[in-house]
């Protein structure tokens, strides 16, 4: 049962509902459902929260060491690189997302250049 | 602005929407050009993606959906994959509802509405809700949610047939933005110092676990850094009242 194996015009889109929305929403409604046993301020929402924010953490570093697609053209020493450094310049401009973001691309790019 | 339009839902529902005019919506668009471009590159057709954009929500289970697509995984397996890799939803959503919900807050309109937990509502949220009025935090999620899973779908519908002809270093770099706004946003919206060691523990930890357990990674280092994160607060905080 594979994405290409029908002919009909509607088997990509059931595909897409059950591999995708379903597999993903299940997980979203199960959240609510113990959101609703969570009081603010609590240690289980604190702990929830760690969690939540570690996981977030865990994607973004994965999504710069095993990117997809043409991220990939930038070397890894590039990519990681760039992120230090825009790092530091974003806690030196007193969080400034902008700042940082600006350095890691302005980075990127340079880096990308000084090595080809 | 008077007080009776401020007391209004349609006024709070357009105060979300206005996350579209915001600098983290312009980068997940970018990211989301960088999937649209990925599913062009392999194939796949415009109504497909434009689906899986808004059905999905969640780029990390888009970006699984077409390596299992391109390399003709069973329905099963997929299911499996995407599932494994969207747990985090459960936690995700479970520390934000219990600051946008009242005790009134009907469970149904909860369900409907988680949906639109993705990385960024996630973190524009925790940015924004707490200058909410509580009763209306609910329309205002609704407002940032709804607005940008539309938005992005028509811009996939609208970009398709010229994505193509985009360099592919300025694709690359649309991928790059994403992670890096999500780190900077998140750091600078850190309420205590167990956010900062959650990060840190989350960042190191992730291509640790991917070597070890490349089918749930995420997951073993958000468990794993959230918890430690948790406990290295609590007995700080304790060791500091006990003084």
């Amino acid at each position: 049962m594979t994405y290409y194996m029908l002919d009909n015009w509607w088997w990509p889109y059931i595909f897409i509902l059950v591999a995708g929305w379903l597999a993903t929403d299940i997980w979203r409604w199960l959240g609510v459902l113990v959101g609703n046993r969570l009081e603010e301020g609590s240690l289980g929402l604190l702990w929830v929260r760690a969690i939540a924010t570690s996981i977030i953490a865990a994607i973004i570093a994965k999504l710069i060491i095993y990117p997809t697609g043409s991220l990939l053209d930038f070397d890894i020493v590039v990519r990681i690189g760039a992120v230090i450094i825009g790092f530091i310049v974003f806690i030196y401009a007193k969080k400034r997302i902008i700042a940082g973001v600006v350095t890691s691309l302005a980075c990127l790019f340079i880096g990308n250049w000084w090595l080809v | 602005m008077n007080s009776a339009v401020k007391t209004s839902k349609t006024y709070w529902y357009l105060q979300g929407a206005r996350v579209l005019f915001t600098l983290p919506s312009l980068f997940l668009a970018s990211a989301i050009l960088g999937f649209a471009g990925l599913a062009v590159e392999v194939g796949i057709p415009m109504l497909e993606v434009a689906f899986m954009n808004a059905a999905i929500w969640a780029l990390p289970s888009k970006l699984i959906l077409i390596s299992s697509i391109v390399s003709g995984t069973s329905l099963l397996a997929t299911s499996i994959a995407v599932a494994l890799a969207s747990v985090r939803f459960v936690l995700m959503v479970a520390s934000l509802f219990p600051e946008i919900r009242q005790k009134s807050t009907p469970t149904w309109q909860l369900l409907l509405l988680s949906h639109f937990v993705a990385i960024t509502a996630w973190v524009y949220s925790f940015e924004k809700i707490k200058d909410i009025p509580r009763e209306m935090r609910v329309v205002f999620f609704a407002g940032a949610g709804s607005s940008l899973v539309t938005f992005n779908t028509l811009m996939i519908l609208a970009t398709y047939r010229i994505i193509e002809t985009f360099p592919p270093e300025v694709l690359g770099a649309l991928f790059f933005l994403t992670p890096i706004y999500f780190l900077y946003s998140l750091w600078r919206n850190a309420r205590d110092y167990s956010v900062y060691i959650a990060m840190v523990l989350g960042l190191v930890l992730s291509p640790v676990a991917t070597i070890l357990f490349p089918q749930v990674d995420i997951l073993v280092a958000g468990i794993i850094g959230g918890s430690l994160a948790t406990g290295i607060y609590v007995l700080s905080e304790r060791r500091k009242h006990a003084q």
